[in-house]
């Protein structure tokens, strides 16, 4: 059984969840409510990665990711190292690969909040903080848990962008869906049953946590 | 632009009776064309009507606060809520307003206690909860506290959201189409509801409907729009009687709109209609002769010539008449009369007096139209100012 494996799978799907899914919340909001053009531009740029296929992502990201790169040097100049095959360089192209997966449940429960409702926050006297926090965020929450359990459920099962840009460095960035490519080949059917099995467990008891949260809503019919 | 009655600029800071109260000017060109004035003083009703379109909750949203005219000013209870001179306007939480949405915009996550509860959140969380239920009392839903608003009938989502609207102790009451999701007879026991509620308030109460016999019955005032234009206010009497244009009596379903020309008969002003001189009470002898002036008569002044003896103003303005068509709406006969001309006119009298008068299709029939109820408009033709905008 590859811990290590185990580690840095949870820690990348914590990490992507805690970082993208505030950022998914605002996005996601603004793209429901705001009007402006190249609407549908940043909408296909978010869907993007929906239809790429991971190795696709993971090359243009490994080359984005290189010191060479403005993004790589930028990243270099501000840490002191590298991107690729670092852990930091799989979070981020997590967080890419995620982006429609978070934005999408969540933009699509924010346009179902009806306009009335904040109007009629605002007339009862709610600042627009309050009217996000007692509002809008409790009507949106299955879509934001949705949005968690799917981004989550996909960090621990990606493999082809993390493997394009991470490598299989143990402990940094060898995820255990890439330990479990590397049982295989190594011919330890064993050993990738057990950590296949475990996969399956984490994954399963996180979705159902997370849809158990999403559904316990007593003021919706039925 | 000033406030109607207000002389000139508008009373912003003080408290006088003519700060009281609601004053809307706004004015705009597009993309939602506005040009409309009202006022509303408080404890009075004013309905504001108007088809579908014509920018009844556009001005609603405006006072609110939640729609912004290029120009124009309200100020309410003394205090100036948007004055585009200044670049002034309060933000819909700074404004006092108290507003039912049509499809009342409950709080779908909150029980009927909770969503009364949102605007008392300056209280102590104590009294929050106290003042939300004698709220909820008023509107006679005690008991009902724990339902969310799905569990809750439409009448009493209505009822939550007049609590709610209430609750915030507002300056004004806007009301959009408040009755129009409910069935009748809830609609009836809430109009009633309303019209006792008035009593016990004192700001100003605004309503949008497009139900004009909603608005007659519980308008102090109405307030006529077309293309967001305010067109004519006035007390609901005055306006079906004395509207003042053509459109303004299409807009509120009166007929009996019809063009004459002024004439002088044996040293006596007339209005020529077809061969008949009519005799006018009012505003004749201020217009030039030859001209033609367009008239309106409200279907009360249509009196109905008995057969077996003579009535009351029978030698006043006589005209004989066909019946072309009988419509009978239960204890209400619409009789549609043909003048020789071939103008129709139109007017409803009680069925039982319509079979006492033996009025049938075709049967000759003779009425008075009443000089005193004549109401001329001049400078207006019937039908060319379908688009009126002339403000």
């Amino acid at each position: 059984m590859d811990w290590s494996a185990l580690s840095v799978s949870l820690r990348l799907a914590g990490f992507t969840c805690l970082i993208l899914i505030p950022f998914a919340i605002w996005l996601g909001r603004a793209l429901a409510y705001a009007r402006f053009r190249g609407k549908g531009l940043c909408e296909a740029l978010v869907a993007l990665p929906l239809v790429l296929p991971p190795t696709v992502l993971g090359f243009y990201l490994l080359l984005s990711f290189s010191r060479d790169a403005p993004l790589g040097a930028l990243w270099a100049d501000m840490t002191g190292s590298g991107l690729n095959f670092t852990f930091s360089g799989i979070l981020l192209a997590s967080l890419i690969a995620n982006l429609p997966f978070a934005i999408q449940p969540i933009q699509r429960a924010f346009e179902n909040v009806p306009h009335n409702l904040r109007e009629a926050a605002w007339c009862s006297g709610l600042s627009p903080w309050q009217t996000l926090l007692r509002i809008e965020l409790p009507l949106v929450w299955p879509g934001i848990m949705s949005a968690t359990a799917l981004t989550f459920a996909h960090t621990l099962g990606e493999f082809g962008v993390i493997l394009m840009v991470g490598g299989a460095i143990d402990g940094e960035t060898r995820t255990l869906a890439i330990a479990i490519y590397d049982r295989v080949q190594a011919f330890d059917e064993q050993g990738a049953a057990q950590m296949s099995a475990l996969l399956l467990f984490v994954s399963f008891v996180t979705l159902g946590l997370v849809y158990g949260l999403a559904g316990r809503r007593r003021w919706v019919r039925g | 632009m000033g406030w109607p009655g207000a002389g000139g600029g508008y009373v912003a800071e003080s408290t006088s009776g003519l700060a009281a109260g609601l004053h809307v000017a706004v004015n705009q060109t597009g993309p939602i064309p506005l040009a409309a004035e009202f006022v509303c003083q408080p404890g009075e009703l004013l309905a504001l009507v108007g088809p579908s379109g014509s920018g009844k909750t556009t001005l609603l949203r405006t006072i609110a606060g939640l729609y912004r005219p290029q120009y124009g000013q309200i100020a309410c209870a003394g205090n100036v809520w948007f004055d585009s001179d200044r670049k002034h306007s309060l933000s819909p939480q700074h404004r006092r307003v108290g507003i039912v949405f049509q499809d009342y915009a409950l709080f779908p996550h909150l029980t009927a206690l909770e969503n009364i509860q949102v605007p008392l959140r300056h209280l102590p969380p104590s009294q929050r909860l106290d003042q939300a239920e004698q709220w909820l009392a008023k509107v006679r839903l005690e008991g009902l506290g724990e339902r969310y608003p799905y569990a809750l009938s439409g009448g009493q989502r209505q009822r939550v959201a007049l609590a709610r609207a209430l609750a915030r102790d507002p300056h004004v009451l806007l009301l959009d189409e408040p009755f129009s999701a409910v069935d009748q007879v809830t609609r009836r026991r809430l109009q009633r509801e309303l019209a006792l509620l008035r009593q016990q308030i004192e700001i100003p109460i605004v309503l949008v409907t497009h139900d004009l016999e909603e608005a007659t019955a519980l308008a102090d005032q109405i307030c006529v729009l077309h293309n967001g234009v305010s067109l004519q206010q006035g007390e609901p009497e005055a306006l079906f009687s004395r509207p003042s244009s053509p459109l303004v009596a299409r807009l509120l379903d009166r007929h009996n709109l019809f063009e004459g020309v002024v004439v002088e008969v044996e040293g006596q002003r007339r209005l020529q209609w077809g061969e008949r001189y009519l005799e006018v009470t009012n505003g004749l002898a201020e217009l030039p002769l030859g001209e033609t002036v367009t008239w309106y008569l409200p279907p009360s002044d249509i009196v109905l010539h008995r057969r077996d003896r003579p009535s009351l103003g029978e030698r006043e303005n006589p005209v004989a008449a066909t019946v072309s068509e009988l419509v009978v709406l239960g204890g209400i006969t619409s009789v549609s009369l043909r003048v020789n001309h071939g103008a129709i006119l139109r007017f409803d009298i009680a069925t039982h007096a319509a079979r006492r008068n033996q009025l049938t299709s075709g049967a000759v029939v003779n009425v008075s139209l009443l000089a005193e109820g004549i109401h001329l408009i001049p400078g207006h033709r019937v039908r060319a100012d379908a688009h009126d905008k002339r403000k």
